[in-house]
């Protein structure tokens, strides 16, 4: 008898032992932070702000943009999270308009780039830096199909490109989104329609991570990728035969930004946090791998980045994506998503 | 039973025994773990149902407006008023979802931002609220804007119940076609592996061909890892960089024919256990029947063979495809644009956050895994009384010939498994997959990777040794109440049909359900959402249904007799069941525990929704990297689930086999 109730008693001891363990209330001096910052920084980004903040401990919740805004979504009335750190700036506005956001003006804040900080006072949300729309060109595999590298967005238009492009399906991935939000906003959007319909006779799938796209290029898997400036640069420094190619025409770009989710129980660590995030060290930080960031004069080149990407960033209006998000992502999975038949 | 004898003679006409101690105790532990299920099963379905039916709106009638175009402000109006005047949206558009927002100024005749006209817009009722840009307004005042301002206000919808979102699914064919796409894979699928698995659990039973040892444990292989590991051997072998890309032609991997590809590997062992089951359960008897009355090889196979294995060959493919149409790993990674339910639930809820329409197609999702699901049981049932106590084993003969083919097709099909491995294998330790094929441990390095590191494998160990343990508790003893309380008939009616619910289940649906059931504010158990104890209770759930049918079979066996002997002796249940139960039952209760194992350690269309970052799992890690394209790692990590759970396997061998020479020395005289 012992055994058996014994065993079974242990059984649900262990599991309320758990609950108290594994529950992800954050307490003081800890913080979980919700981030769609490429996985190979975190370890970076928490350990500079741990020079100076030692006793305030990050708990990373990372994953692509899609699914980061998603699950904040669904926590709306159940916040998890009590800072968002490098999401992107659409995402952040559609969630001011949800009430999710705490608004707080870091120190410092007045020094940031205006472009970069919310205009509600105080702001919702302050911007770090900018990841910009780039197509990644893989060069010996365009040899091997006799293609001529792509100087415009027209260009991939062109038949000889047909199954031979891969871009990210912007309903689940940023990038993907500001994409789509560009060229809406350089074609207008019933000319953005028109040009969608015509490159989707020439992509070969889409996928749901904004990075994807480029890394697939970079192993050889298709020629062309569309994807962000960033990416290319690293899987280029990694010995991939790839050229990041910056379209003519302009090239969207979304910001990373952090705010406070709203009903936080650690509002002083995280205002913490996010004084730190618009510093100028932080903004040093976040230059390693953006070419732009918030803090005005700090950025230095970054390597294999291409050197025309910052003029040929459109003038970006992320309110008007915000609110329209929901609209355009419906109409693109009306039109583009699942029209693939079983052939 | 003990009550019968101590009830006083004199108050006893009636037969009817009363419950003792014993058998309360017994009954209390139904209804625990029929809570269990109740609160961990029935409970999220049914919000998740609830949720598939709440409707979001722009109620127009709510917001009222007046404009100034210089001469004063106009009469306030409805926005519904104004929709009417315009035409503009029509009933249907103003269906939406919960973070839906609809411009106001589309609505407005004439309306430039650059105009000097002014507006004004009060929403008349609590619950209601529009935009101003991006900020939020909820009272009922009236609020000022110039026409470059308006141009920025959108309202937001309003919630309702109905069947709206079902409409909405059925009249989208980028999304209903799914259905279409899921049955089709599912069913072509299914008869692709039936054929093959019947062909070769035909050689292991009726030839006497070599190395059958290691060809059952080749076969057995795939049920070690996760559903997308064949999806990213086949990136390998037939992807555009592929080993084999010059047989697809111009056909491409990613797309049904992946699918079905990979779905045939992971199906493969599942189909095989149940067909080789039923096919050495045949009559030797019938067989020389047929010989003696000199019926051909041919015949005899038609007549005798396929008959004897028809309820195996039925319940198999249904099993296949039910697995089928509910894995999701797979045609996510390499489904490509062709969509299926399984993904559909994932895109709607993760890409669009659109929970609602992932609820409708989770409800979509649920119908043919039920149906399916009914079927087999109805089939399984009948399958029982095939053999009797004097059937006659069934003892292939020697033909050497026969022996030799049915060895060459066992062996492509075991070389088939063993190179999907193999190239997942050889993928994680190259370099610069294709342009750099030299030996590397880079891939392993996954902690400068999206998916969470090593932890994540370190997490699913966990898991599976949680789940495992709990889990084997847990529904030994759920089985073990139910198969031997007396009485309680409607308790255990119930507690039957909650045990067997989980296999009709789909994972994904499970996965969403808990979402909206715990991730309630006003859900008490709201504290565990975000924890590992929530994953080991999904997880247990999940695969409560085939853990409760093995408990079920191996209590059978055991004789009602015990339990009279127990009572006459005075003897509490509990000492029975730890004395005599358990260690009788000892190797159902170990293959329960590995099965478990196994699963926990390679499931991911639950958890997918209920992970957090401490509970990042190695095969969530796998498909996350997948979907950043960082492949050779995914390839690596789910090599890694592969060796755990084959040590675990051997473990569990090592085990059973020194439990067959203690507690289960009786079992051989």
């Amino acid at each position: 008898m012992k055994k058996t109730i014994g065993s079974l008693i242990k059984g649900v001891a262990l599991t309320s032992a758990l609950v108290m363990s594994t529950s992800l209330t954050a307490s003081a001096g800890e913080l979980t932070v919700y981030t769609a910052i490429e996985a190979e920084d975190l370890k970076k980004y928490a350990a500079t702000f741990n020079k100076d903040h030692p006793d305030i401990k990050i708990k990373w919740v990372r994953d692509s943009t899609g699914i980061i805004t998603a699950k904040l979504l669904a926590e709306k009335n159940n916040p998890q999270a009590d800072v968002i750190w490098g999401l992107a700036g659409t995402s952040l506005l559609l969630m001011k308009g949800e009430g999710m956001l705490q608004p707080y003006a870091p120190k410092g804040v007045e020094k940031l780039d205006k472009k970069f900080v919310d205009k509600s006072k105080p702001p919702a949300w302050v911007g770090m830096d900018a990841w910009v729309a780039a197509v990644c060109y893989n060069t010996v595999e365009g040899k091997k199909a006799g293609l001529v590298a792509p100087k415009t967005w027209k260009d991939l238009l062109k038949p000889m490109y047909k199954g031979k492009i891969i871009m990210p399906n912007p309903n689940s991935s940023g990038t993907g989104f500001l994409d789509v939000s560009s060229w809406i906003q350089m074609f207008g959007e019933e000319g953005a329609w028109k040009y969608m319909d015509g490159l989707h006779t020439n992509i070969a799938r889409y996928t749901h991570s904004g990075s994807k796209p480029c890394k697939l290029a970079a192993a050889g898997e298709i020629p062309i990728g569309i994807s962000f400036a960033f990416r290319g640069a690293k899987s280029k420094a990694k010995g991939a035969p790839i050229d990041i190619i910056v379209p003519e025409e302009g090239v969207g770009w979304e910001m990373e930004a952090s705010a406070i989710v709203a009903g936080t129980d650690n509002e002083k660590d995280a205002k913490t946090l996010l004084d730190w995030s618009v510093s100028k060290k932080a903004n040093e930080m976040y230059n390693a791998g953006y070419a732009v960031v918030a803090y005005p004069g700090v950025a230095k080149p970054v390597k294999f980045f291409p050197k025309n990407l910052l003029e040929k960033m459109i003038d970006n209006d992320f309110e008007k994506a915000a609110n329209n998000r929901k609209r355009v992502l419906a109409e693109w999975q009306k039109r583009y998503d699942g029209k693939s038949d079983p052939k | 039973m003990s009550n019968t004898l101590s009830t006083p003679l004199k108050m006893a006409p009636k037969v009817k025994p009363k419950a003792g101690r014993d058998d309360w105790v017994m009954r209390a532990f139904i209804i625990v773990i029929g809570l269990y299920l109740i609160v961990t099963l029935a409970f999220p379905l049914y919000a998740m149902l609830s949720k598939s039916v709440n409707t979001y709106a722009f109620d127009l009638s709510r917001f009222e407006i007046q404009i100034n175009k210089g001469q004063g402000w106009s009469k306030p109006t409805t926005i519904a008023e104004l929709n009417q005047q315009v035409k503009k949206h029509k009933p249907a558009d103003l269906k939406t979802s919960s973070d839906g927002r609809l411009s106001v100024v589309d609505m407005i005749e004439g309306f430039s931002f650059r105009s000097p006209t002014l507006y004004r817009l009060r929403n008349t009722q609590d619950g209601g609220a529009f935009l101003n840009g991006s900020e939020r307004v909820t009272d009922t005042q009236w609020h000022e804007f110039t026409s470059n301002k308006f141009r920025r206000v959108f309202l937001k919808p309003v919630g309702a119940t109905g069947l709206d979102n079902f409409v909405q699914y059925f009249s989208n064919p980028s999304l209903f076609n799914s259905i279409f796409n899921s049955l089709f894979i599912a069913i072509v699928s299914m008869v692709i592996t039936i054929t093959l698995a019947f062909t070769f659990a035909y050689a292991m039973a009726r030839s006497k061909m070599r190395f059958k040892g290691v060809f059952k444990i080749i076969t057995m292989m795939p049920i070690l890892v996760p559903s997308l590991l064949p999806g990213i051997a086949l990136v390998y072998l037939f992807g555009n960089q592929g080993i084999f890309k010059f047989l697809m032609g111009d056909q491409t991997i990613y797309g049904p024919i992946g699918i079905i590809a990979g779905s045939v590997f992971f199906t493969f062992p599942h189909a095989m256990i149940i067909i080789q089951t039923s096919l050495s359960i045949s009559d030797a008897r019938l067989y020389e029947a047929s010989d003696a009355l000199g019926a051909s090889k041919m015949k005899t196979f038609f007549t005798v063979t396929l008959p004897g294995a028809r309820y195996g060959l039925i319940s198999a493919a249904f099993v296949v495809f039910n697995l089928v149409i509910t894995d999701f790993g797979l045609p996510k990674v390499i489904g490509g644009q062709f969509n299926v339910l399984a993904v559909d639930i994932y895109k709607q809820v993760i890409g669009q956050q659109n929970f609602e329409m992932g609820a409708v197609v989770s409800v979509v999702l649920l119908i043919p895994a039920m149906l399916a699901f009914t079927i087999d049981r109805i089939v399984q049932k009948k399958q029982t009384s095939q053999l009797s106590a004097r059937s006659v084993p069934y003892e292939p003969k020697v033909n050497k010939r026969f022996d030799r083919i049915m060895f060459t097709y066992c062996a492509i099909v075991g070389a088939f498994i063993l190179m999907v491995l193999l190239i997942c294998q050889y993928a994680a330790l190259i370099k610069f997959w294709p342009y750099d094929l030299s030996l590397s441990l880079t891939n392993y390095n996954f902690d400068v990777m999206d998916g969470g590191g090593w932890s994540s494998f370190t997490n699913s160990l966990k898991l599976a040794v949680m789940v495992s343990f709990i889990g084997t508790i847990v529904v030994f003893t759920g089985a073990y109440m139910v198969e031997k309380a007396p009485g309680f008939g409607f308790g255990r009616g119930v507690f039957q049909f909650l045990a067997m619910l989980p296999m009709a289940i789909p994972g994904m649906v499970l996965g969403l359900a808990y979402i909206f059931f715990f991730n309630n504010p006003d859900n008490p158990l709201n504290v565990i959402y975000g924890t590992l104890t929530i994953m080991v209770i999904c997880t247990v759930t999940h695969f409560y249904t085939v853990t409760h049918l093995t408990s079920l079979t191996a209590l059978k066996q055991m004789d009602k007799e015990f339990e009279s002997v127990s009572a006459s002796l005075k003897q509490p249940f509990y000492k029975l069941f730890a004395r005599v139960t358990v260690p009788v039952c000892m190797p159902a209760i170990l293959d329960i525990s590995i099965y478990l194992f196994v699963n926990a350690m390679t499931t991911v269309s639950a958890l997918i929704f209920i992970y957090s970052p401490d509970t990042t799992l190695a095969s969530i890690a796998m498909l996350n990297m997948d979907d950043a394209g960082d492949i050779a790692p995914a390839a690596a990590m789910g090599m890694m689930i592969f060796y755990a759970n084959a040590t675990a396997r051997l473990i569990h061998y090592l085990l059973s086999k020194r439990l067959y020479g203690t507690t289960q020395a009786w079992r051989t005289r």
